[in-house]
Protein backbone atom coordinates (compact mmCIF):
# COMPACT_ATOMS: atom_id res chain seq x y z
CA UNK A 1 0.00 0.00 0.00
CA UNK A 2 2.37 2.35 1.05
CA UNK A 3 4.79 1.94 -1.78
CA UNK A 4 2.00 1.94 -4.49
CA UNK A 5 1.69 6.20 -3.45
CA UNK A 6 4.30 7.33 -5.06
CA UNK A 7 2.77 5.63 -8.60
CA UNK A 8 -0.48 6.45 -8.26
CA UNK A 9 -1.45 9.70 -7.38
CA UNK A 10 -5.19 9.79 -5.87
CA UNK A 11 -6.31 11.31 -9.64
CA UNK A 12 -8.75 9.71 -11.90
CA UNK A 13 -7.82 7.69 -14.67
CA UNK A 14 -8.06 9.58 -17.57
CA UNK A 15 -5.61 11.89 -16.80
CA UNK A 16 -3.03 10.60 -19.87
CA UNK A 17 -0.74 12.70 -19.17
CA UNK A 18 0.23 12.47 -15.28
CA UNK A 19 3.61 10.87 -15.02
CA UNK A 20 3.74 6.81 -14.11
CA UNK A 21 -0.02 6.57 -14.05
CA UNK A 22 -0.68 2.49 -13.66
CA UNK A 23 -0.66 1.20 -18.00
CA UNK A 24 -4.05 -0.22 -18.81
CA UNK A 25 -5.45 -0.80 -21.76
CA UNK A 26 -8.22 2.04 -22.78
CA UNK A 27 -11.30 -0.35 -22.51
CA UNK A 28 -10.04 -1.05 -18.84
CA UNK A 29 -9.46 3.06 -18.81
CA UNK A 30 -13.16 3.66 -19.64
CA UNK A 31 -14.92 0.98 -17.44
CA UNK A 32 -12.85 2.72 -14.62
CA UNK A 33 -13.71 6.07 -15.45
CA UNK A 34 -17.48 4.85 -15.11
CA UNK A 35 -16.87 3.25 -12.19
CA UNK A 36 -15.66 6.51 -10.59
CA UNK A 37 -18.57 8.44 -12.02
CA UNK A 38 -21.45 5.98 -10.83
CA UNK A 39 -19.73 5.20 -7.34
CA UNK A 40 -17.66 7.83 -5.68
CA UNK A 41 -20.00 10.05 -5.76
CA UNK A 42 -22.02 7.75 -3.48
CA UNK A 43 -18.94 7.31 -0.52
CA UNK A 44 -20.78 9.29 1.52
CA UNK A 45 -23.43 6.66 1.81
CA UNK A 46 -21.45 3.96 1.95
CA UNK A 47 -19.28 5.07 5.30
CA UNK A 48 -22.13 6.42 6.81
CA UNK A 49 -24.18 3.26 6.19
CA UNK A 50 -20.84 1.28 7.44
CA UNK A 51 -20.05 3.70 10.56
CA UNK A 52 -23.89 2.88 11.56
CA UNK A 53 -23.79 -0.54 11.24
CA UNK A 54 -20.34 -1.41 12.77
CA UNK A 55 -20.52 1.37 15.37
CA UNK A 56 -17.12 2.18 15.09
CA UNK A 57 -15.11 4.34 12.49
CA UNK A 58 -12.01 2.94 11.94
CA UNK A 59 -13.92 -0.45 11.11
CA UNK A 60 -16.25 1.57 9.04
CA UNK A 61 -13.67 2.93 6.70
CA UNK A 62 -11.67 -0.47 6.31
CA UNK A 63 -15.35 -1.89 5.32
CA UNK A 64 -15.49 1.06 2.91
CA UNK A 65 -12.47 0.54 1.36
CA UNK A 66 -12.87 -3.21 0.90
CA UNK A 67 -16.31 -2.68 -0.70
CA UNK A 68 -14.74 -0.47 -3.25
CA UNK A 69 -12.56 -2.72 -4.40
CA UNK A 70 -15.03 -5.51 -4.21
CA UNK A 71 -17.49 -3.59 -6.60
CA UNK A 72 -14.17 -2.76 -8.99
CA UNK A 73 -14.11 -5.98 -9.27
CA UNK A 74 -18.05 -7.07 -9.54
CA UNK A 75 -18.50 -4.04 -11.56
CA UNK A 76 -19.40 -6.05 -15.18
CA UNK A 77 -21.95 -7.74 -12.84
CA UNK A 78 -23.86 -4.11 -12.80
CA UNK A 79 -26.88 -3.43 -14.93
CA UNK A 80 -26.63 0.05 -14.80
CA UNK A 81 -29.56 0.51 -12.42
CA UNK A 82 -29.70 2.36 -8.90
CA UNK A 83 -25.77 2.54 -8.61
CA UNK A 84 -25.99 3.84 -4.89
CA UNK A 85 -28.61 0.97 -3.64
CA UNK A 86 -26.12 -1.68 -5.63
CA UNK A 87 -22.90 -0.23 -3.81
CA UNK A 88 -24.62 -0.37 -0.27
CA UNK A 89 -25.47 -3.87 -0.68
CA UNK A 90 -21.67 -4.75 -1.02
CA UNK A 91 -21.09 -2.49 1.65
CA UNK A 92 -23.44 -4.75 3.77
CA UNK A 93 -21.90 -7.68 3.08
CA UNK A 94 -18.30 -6.32 3.74
CA UNK A 95 -19.91 -5.72 6.65
CA UNK A 96 -21.22 -9.26 7.59
CA UNK A 97 -17.30 -10.18 6.57
CA UNK A 98 -16.14 -8.21 9.42
CA UNK A 99 -18.11 -9.48 12.07
CA UNK A 100 -17.53 -12.97 10.68
CA UNK A 101 -14.17 -12.47 10.96
CA UNK A 102 -14.14 -10.37 14.22
CA UNK A 103 -16.36 -13.32 15.79
CA UNK A 104 -13.78 -16.21 14.62
CA UNK A 105 -11.54 -16.01 17.32
CA UNK A 106 -9.94 -12.43 16.25
CA UNK A 107 -9.14 -11.23 19.44
CA UNK A 108 -7.39 -8.05 18.47
CA UNK A 109 -10.57 -5.92 18.05
CA UNK A 110 -11.84 -4.09 21.05
CA UNK A 111 -15.43 -4.66 22.13
CA UNK A 112 -17.58 -2.33 20.91
CA UNK A 113 -18.47 -1.06 24.59
CA UNK A 114 -14.38 -0.43 25.40
CA UNK A 115 -14.32 1.64 22.10
CA UNK A 116 -16.98 4.03 22.85
CA UNK A 117 -15.76 4.36 26.41
CA UNK A 118 -12.65 5.75 25.04
CA UNK A 119 -14.03 8.08 22.79
CA UNK A 120 -15.99 9.71 25.44
CA UNK A 121 -13.44 10.63 27.76
CA UNK A 122 -12.01 12.78 24.53
CA UNK A 123 -12.50 16.78 25.25
CA UNK A 124 -14.34 16.42 22.06
CA UNK A 125 -16.57 13.28 22.43
CA UNK A 126 -18.22 15.28 26.09
CA UNK A 127 -18.86 18.44 24.14
CA UNK A 128 -20.18 16.26 21.03
CA UNK A 129 -22.47 14.60 23.57
CA UNK A 130 -24.41 17.51 24.19
CA UNK A 131 -24.74 17.95 20.78
CA UNK A 132 -28.55 17.15 19.44
CA UNK A 133 -27.04 15.64 16.27
CA UNK A 134 -24.64 13.14 18.29
CA UNK A 135 -27.66 11.95 20.16
CA UNK A 136 -29.70 11.24 17.63
CA UNK A 137 -27.28 9.06 16.26
CA UNK A 138 -26.57 7.37 19.20
CA UNK A 139 -30.33 6.37 19.75
CA UNK A 140 -30.38 5.07 15.99
CA UNK A 141 -27.05 3.24 17.02
CA UNK A 142 -28.66 1.56 19.82
CA UNK A 143 -31.50 -0.18 18.04
CA UNK A 144 -31.25 -3.75 17.11
CA UNK A 145 -29.16 -4.26 13.75
CA UNK A 146 -32.20 -5.40 11.69
CA UNK A 147 -34.00 -2.06 12.75
CA UNK A 148 -31.29 -0.01 12.69
CA UNK A 149 -30.42 -0.86 8.98
CA UNK A 150 -33.78 -0.44 7.67
CA UNK A 151 -34.00 2.94 9.77
CA UNK A 152 -30.33 4.13 7.71
CA UNK A 153 -31.21 3.36 4.48
CA UNK A 154 -35.24 4.74 4.48
CA UNK A 155 -34.80 7.91 6.71
CA UNK A 156 -30.60 8.78 6.39
CA UNK A 157 -30.47 7.15 3.11
CA UNK A 158 -34.15 8.26 1.70
CA UNK A 159 -34.05 4.58 -0.53
CA UNK A 160 -37.15 2.85 -1.51
CA UNK A 161 -38.63 -0.39 -0.37
CA UNK A 162 -37.69 -2.30 -3.07
CA UNK A 163 -34.19 -1.19 -2.83
CA UNK A 164 -33.80 -1.38 0.72
CA UNK A 165 -34.92 -4.99 -0.26
CA UNK A 166 -32.25 -5.61 -2.78
CA UNK A 167 -29.80 -3.94 -0.16
CA UNK A 168 -30.42 -6.54 2.50
CA UNK A 169 -32.02 -9.31 0.57
CA UNK A 170 -35.13 -9.81 2.55
CA UNK A 171 -38.63 -9.30 0.91
CA UNK A 172 -40.36 -6.26 1.09
CA UNK A 173 -43.47 -6.92 3.57
CA UNK A 174 -39.91 -7.62 5.80
CA UNK A 175 -38.78 -4.31 5.27
CA UNK A 176 -42.12 -3.27 6.09
CA UNK A 177 -42.46 -4.29 9.40
CA UNK A 178 -39.07 -3.89 10.42
CA UNK A 179 -39.13 -0.12 9.46
CA UNK A 180 -42.28 0.30 11.28
CA UNK A 181 -41.02 -1.57 14.65
CA UNK A 182 -37.89 0.71 14.18
CA UNK A 183 -40.15 3.79 14.08
CA UNK A 184 -42.01 2.30 17.07
CA UNK A 185 -38.65 2.30 19.04
CA UNK A 186 -38.24 5.90 18.21
CA UNK A 187 -40.96 6.92 18.62
CA UNK A 188 -40.77 5.30 22.22
CA UNK A 189 -37.57 7.11 22.75
CA UNK A 190 -37.60 10.27 21.13
CA UNK A 191 -41.23 11.73 21.02
CA UNK A 192 -42.82 13.16 24.45
CA UNK A 193 -45.32 10.40 25.66
CA UNK A 194 -48.27 10.66 23.51
CA UNK A 195 -50.49 7.72 24.75
CA UNK A 196 -49.82 6.04 28.00
CA UNK A 197 -51.09 2.56 27.43
CA UNK A 198 -47.99 1.98 24.93
CA UNK A 199 -45.96 3.56 27.39
CA UNK A 200 -46.45 1.56 30.34
CA UNK A 201 -43.52 -1.17 29.29
CA UNK A 202 -41.00 1.49 28.88
CA UNK A 203 -39.19 2.09 32.20
CA UNK B 1 -66.08 3.24 12.65
CA UNK B 2 -64.36 0.86 10.31
CA UNK B 3 -61.50 -1.65 10.59
CA UNK B 4 -58.19 0.09 11.19
CA UNK B 5 -56.31 -1.00 8.31
CA UNK B 6 -52.75 -2.76 8.77
CA UNK B 7 -51.14 -0.08 10.86
CA UNK B 8 -48.31 -0.74 7.83
CA UNK B 9 -49.63 0.77 5.48
CA UNK B 10 -49.61 4.03 7.58
CA UNK B 11 -45.67 4.08 7.13
CA UNK B 12 -46.58 2.86 3.23
CA UNK B 13 -48.32 6.20 3.12
CA UNK B 14 -45.76 8.39 4.30
CA UNK B 15 -42.90 6.35 2.35
CA UNK B 16 -44.61 7.82 -0.75
CA UNK B 17 -44.97 3.84 -1.54
CA UNK B 18 -48.89 2.85 -1.25
CA UNK B 19 -50.72 2.95 -4.85
CA UNK B 20 -53.31 5.28 -5.83
CA UNK B 21 -56.28 3.18 -4.80
CA UNK B 22 -54.94 1.79 -1.39
CA UNK B 23 -53.84 5.64 -0.87
CA UNK B 24 -57.08 6.67 -1.58
CA UNK B 25 -59.03 4.32 0.55
CA UNK B 26 -56.67 5.25 3.31
CA UNK B 27 -57.28 8.74 3.75
CA UNK B 28 -60.73 8.49 3.73
CA UNK B 29 -59.72 6.25 6.93
CA UNK B 30 -57.90 8.49 7.80
CA UNK B 31 -59.98 11.64 8.00
CA UNK B 32 -62.67 9.46 10.43
CA UNK B 33 -60.46 7.50 12.65
CA UNK B 34 -58.44 9.71 15.64
CA UNK B 35 -56.24 6.70 16.23
CA UNK B 36 -54.82 6.39 12.81
CA UNK B 37 -54.29 9.98 12.75
CA UNK B 38 -52.37 10.45 15.69
CA UNK B 39 -50.41 7.35 14.57
CA UNK B 40 -49.55 8.84 11.70
CA UNK B 41 -48.93 11.99 13.22
CA UNK B 42 -45.96 10.78 15.39
CA UNK B 43 -44.65 8.87 12.13
CA UNK B 44 -44.63 11.84 10.41
CA UNK B 45 -43.41 13.58 13.70
CA UNK B 46 -40.58 11.23 14.22
CA UNK B 47 -39.41 11.63 10.22
CA UNK B 48 -39.14 15.38 10.60
CA UNK B 49 -36.90 14.89 13.57
CA UNK B 50 -34.68 12.83 11.63
CA UNK B 51 -34.85 14.74 8.24
CA UNK B 52 -31.92 15.75 6.27
CA UNK B 53 -28.42 13.91 5.96
CA UNK B 54 -27.15 15.90 9.57
CA UNK B 55 -27.27 12.45 10.78
CA UNK B 56 -25.14 11.03 8.22
CA UNK B 57 -21.84 9.89 9.18
CA UNK B 58 -18.92 12.19 7.12
CA UNK B 59 -16.23 9.95 6.62
CA UNK B 60 -13.10 11.30 7.71
CA UNK B 61 -11.01 13.65 4.94
CA UNK B 62 -8.32 11.21 4.38
CA UNK B 63 -10.65 8.31 3.33
CA UNK B 64 -11.81 9.51 -0.33
CA UNK B 65 -8.01 9.58 -1.45
CA UNK B 66 -7.02 6.24 0.43
CA UNK B 67 -9.72 4.72 -1.69
CA UNK B 68 -8.31 6.17 -4.45
CA UNK B 69 -5.38 4.82 -4.43
CA UNK B 70 -6.63 1.65 -3.91
CA UNK B 71 -9.01 1.67 -6.72
CA UNK B 72 -5.54 3.09 -9.02
CA UNK B 73 -3.49 -0.02 -7.20
CA UNK B 74 -6.17 -2.53 -8.35
CA UNK B 75 -6.16 -1.46 -11.70
CA UNK B 76 -2.71 -1.46 -12.28
CA UNK B 77 -1.84 -4.84 -11.17
CA UNK B 78 0.94 -5.28 -13.15
CA UNK B 79 3.70 -2.91 -11.75
CA UNK B 80 1.82 -3.06 -8.75
CA UNK B 81 4.71 -5.04 -7.02
CA UNK B 82 7.78 -4.05 -9.08
CA UNK B 83 8.76 -2.04 -6.65
CA UNK B 84 10.96 -4.32 -4.96
CA UNK B 85 12.43 -6.08 -7.94
CA UNK B 86 13.87 -9.36 -5.98
CA UNK B 87 13.37 -11.15 -9.06
CA UNK B 88 15.39 -9.86 -12.30
CA UNK B 89 13.24 -11.95 -14.53
CA UNK B 90 10.07 -10.53 -12.65
CA UNK B 91 11.42 -7.32 -13.58
CA UNK B 92 12.57 -7.51 -16.43
CA UNK B 93 8.78 -8.52 -17.21
CA UNK B 94 7.41 -5.59 -15.48
CA UNK B 95 9.35 -3.07 -17.53
CA UNK B 96 8.41 -5.08 -20.81
CA UNK B 97 4.51 -3.89 -19.32
CA UNK B 98 5.77 -0.88 -18.90
CA UNK B 99 6.99 -0.13 -21.86
CA UNK B 100 4.45 -1.82 -23.76
CA UNK B 101 1.67 0.51 -22.02
CA UNK B 102 3.65 3.71 -22.52
CA UNK B 103 3.83 2.57 -26.08
CA UNK B 104 -0.03 2.42 -26.03
CA UNK B 105 -0.47 6.09 -24.30
CA UNK B 106 1.30 7.81 -26.69
CA UNK B 107 -0.21 6.38 -30.13
CA UNK B 108 -3.67 7.05 -28.15
CA UNK B 109 -5.44 9.29 -30.15
CA UNK B 110 -6.40 12.53 -28.86
CA UNK B 111 -9.08 12.84 -26.38
CA UNK B 112 -12.54 12.72 -28.88
CA UNK B 113 -15.46 14.23 -27.87
CA UNK B 114 -17.24 12.21 -25.78
CA UNK B 115 -13.74 11.48 -23.83
CA UNK B 116 -13.35 14.82 -23.28
CA UNK B 117 -17.14 15.17 -22.18
CA UNK B 118 -16.27 12.46 -19.92
CA UNK B 119 -13.24 14.35 -18.48
CA UNK B 120 -15.02 17.36 -17.78
CA UNK B 121 -17.71 15.09 -15.75
CA UNK B 122 -14.63 13.78 -13.78
CA UNK B 123 -13.12 16.68 -13.11
CA UNK B 124 -16.52 18.02 -11.81
CA UNK B 125 -17.01 15.47 -9.97
CA UNK B 126 -13.83 15.18 -8.21
CA UNK B 127 -13.98 18.97 -7.27
CA UNK B 128 -17.02 18.17 -5.60
CA UNK B 129 -15.21 15.20 -3.85
CA UNK B 130 -12.03 16.65 -2.86
CA UNK B 131 -13.83 19.25 -1.09
CA UNK B 132 -11.32 21.25 -3.34
CA UNK B 133 -14.14 23.52 -4.91
CA UNK B 134 -12.32 26.80 -5.13
CA UNK B 135 -8.62 27.76 -5.03
CA UNK B 136 -9.61 31.12 -4.51
CA UNK B 137 -12.83 31.54 -2.52
CA UNK B 138 -14.15 35.09 -3.15
CA UNK B 139 -17.58 36.43 -4.59
CA UNK B 140 -15.63 39.72 -5.58
CA UNK B 141 -14.69 39.33 -9.37
CA UNK B 142 -12.05 41.58 -8.62
CA UNK B 143 -10.12 38.98 -6.46
CA UNK B 144 -10.61 36.26 -9.05
CA UNK B 145 -9.75 37.39 -12.28
CA UNK B 146 -6.12 38.31 -10.78
CA UNK B 147 -5.47 35.41 -9.38
CA UNK B 148 -5.39 33.69 -12.38
CA UNK B 149 -2.58 36.20 -13.67
CA UNK B 150 0.98 34.53 -13.77
CA UNK B 151 -0.73 31.25 -13.08
CA UNK B 152 -2.43 30.56 -16.48
CA UNK B 153 -0.84 32.07 -19.82
CA UNK B 154 -4.86 33.54 -20.95
CA UNK B 155 -7.42 36.15 -19.10
CA UNK B 156 -10.86 34.19 -18.37
CA UNK B 157 -13.60 36.51 -18.11
CA UNK B 158 -15.02 36.47 -14.46
CA UNK B 159 -18.35 38.04 -14.82
CA UNK B 160 -20.76 38.61 -11.63
CA UNK B 161 -23.91 36.64 -12.40
CA UNK B 162 -25.64 37.20 -9.58
CA UNK B 163 -28.39 38.80 -10.20
CA UNK B 164 -29.00 36.40 -12.81
CA UNK B 165 -28.98 33.96 -10.33
CA UNK B 166 -25.39 32.64 -10.37
CA UNK B 167 -23.50 34.24 -7.77
CA UNK B 168 -19.60 33.70 -8.11
CA UNK B 169 -17.65 31.07 -5.30
CA UNK B 170 -14.11 31.19 -6.90
CA UNK B 171 -11.81 30.07 -8.74
CA UNK B 172 -9.16 26.91 -9.21
CA UNK B 173 -6.93 25.74 -11.38
CA UNK B 174 -7.87 22.15 -13.07
CA UNK B 175 -6.24 19.95 -15.49
CA UNK B 176 -7.90 19.43 -18.56
CA UNK B 177 -6.29 17.31 -21.78
CA UNK B 178 -2.92 17.05 -19.66
CA UNK B 179 -3.05 21.28 -19.68
CA UNK B 180 -4.05 23.71 -17.04
CA UNK B 181 -7.09 24.83 -17.40
CA UNK B 182 -9.58 27.64 -15.67
CA UNK B 183 -12.10 26.51 -13.25
CA UNK B 184 -14.27 29.52 -12.39
CA UNK B 185 -16.85 28.34 -9.70
CA UNK B 186 -20.75 29.63 -9.55
CA UNK B 187 -23.65 28.47 -7.57
CA UNK B 188 -27.15 27.70 -8.64
CA UNK B 189 -29.12 27.70 -5.92
CA UNK B 190 -27.82 24.37 -4.16
CA UNK B 191 -25.94 23.21 -7.19
CA UNK B 192 -22.33 23.92 -7.87
CA UNK B 193 -21.51 25.01 -11.64
CA UNK B 194 -18.11 24.51 -13.12
CA UNK B 195 -17.24 26.10 -15.47
CA UNK B 196 -13.97 25.18 -17.36
CA UNK B 197 -12.22 27.72 -19.83
CA UNK B 198 -9.11 26.61 -21.64
CA UNK B 199 -7.43 28.76 -24.98
CA UNK B 200 -9.46 27.59 -28.35
CA UNK B 201 -7.60 25.60 -30.44
CA UNK B 202 -6.93 26.70 -34.17
CA UNK B 203 -9.39 24.26 -35.08
CA UNK B 204 -11.95 24.41 -32.45
CA UNK B 205 -15.07 24.38 -33.63
CA UNK B 206 -17.11 27.59 -32.74
CA UNK B 207 -20.53 25.22 -32.23
CA UNK B 208 -22.23 26.17 -29.07
CA UNK B 209 -23.82 23.21 -27.82
CA UNK B 210 -25.07 21.31 -24.24
CA UNK B 211 -25.17 17.69 -23.73
CA UNK B 212 -25.90 15.50 -20.91
CA UNK B 213 -23.85 12.63 -19.63
CA UNK B 214 -23.76 10.46 -16.73
CA UNK B 215 -26.93 12.74 -15.23
CA UNK B 216 -24.63 15.66 -15.36
CA UNK B 217 -25.40 18.54 -17.82
CA UNK B 218 -22.67 19.90 -19.76
CA UNK B 219 -22.63 23.16 -21.99
CA UNK B 220 -19.81 24.14 -24.25
CA UNK B 221 -19.60 27.68 -26.45
CA UNK B 222 -16.67 29.58 -27.37
CA UNK B 223 -15.74 33.56 -27.69
CA UNK B 224 -12.64 35.88 -27.45
CA UNK B 225 -10.27 33.11 -28.52
CA UNK B 226 -11.35 30.79 -25.32
CA UNK B 227 -13.08 27.22 -25.13
CA UNK B 228 -15.85 27.34 -22.36
CA UNK B 229 -17.25 24.27 -20.90
CA UNK B 230 -19.74 25.01 -17.94
CA UNK B 231 -20.49 21.38 -15.90
CA UNK B 232 -23.28 21.16 -13.05
CA UNK B 233 -26.35 18.66 -12.36
CA UNK B 234 -28.23 21.08 -12.72
CA UNK B 235 -30.92 20.83 -15.64
CA UNK B 236 -29.83 21.58 -19.14
CA UNK B 237 -32.05 24.84 -19.61
CA UNK B 238 -30.55 25.98 -16.30
CA UNK B 239 -26.53 25.74 -18.02
CA UNK B 240 -28.29 27.11 -21.03
CA UNK B 241 -29.27 29.93 -19.13
CA UNK B 242 -25.97 30.02 -17.38
CA UNK B 243 -24.63 30.55 -21.13
CA UNK B 244 -26.69 33.34 -22.01
CA UNK B 245 -26.11 35.15 -18.68
CA UNK B 246 -22.66 34.78 -19.43
CA UNK B 247 -22.28 35.72 -22.60
CA UNK B 248 -24.05 38.83 -22.43
CA UNK B 249 -22.17 40.12 -19.48
CA UNK B 250 -18.98 39.31 -21.15
CA UNK B 251 -20.14 41.16 -24.38
CA UNK B 252 -20.91 44.41 -22.28
CA UNK B 253 -18.64 44.52 -19.06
Amino acid sequence: MRESRRFFRPRLAFRAGSPGRAPATAAEDGEADRFRLLMLPHMEAAYSLARYLARDGAAAEDIVQTAYLQALRGFAGFRGEAPKAWLLAIVRNCFIDWTRARGAGDRTFEPDEANDGVEEDTPEAILARKDEVQSLRGTIEDLPEPFREAIVLRELEELSYKEIAMITGVPIGTIMSRLARGRRMLCDLLLPAGDAERRKAAP
Amino acid sequence: MTDCPDPLLLHGLVDGELDAANAVALEAHLRTCTACAEELGRIEALRARLAGTALRHRPPPGLAGRIERALAGAAGRPVRRAAPPRAPWFAGGALGAVAAALALLVAAPQLTSTGLEDALVADHVRSLLAAHVVDVATSDRHVVKPWFNGRIDFAPPVPELAAQGFPLVGGRLDYLDGKVVAAIVYKRRLHTLNLFVRPASALASPVAFTARRQGYSLARWTGGGLEYWAVSDVAPQDLAAFRKAFTEAVRQP
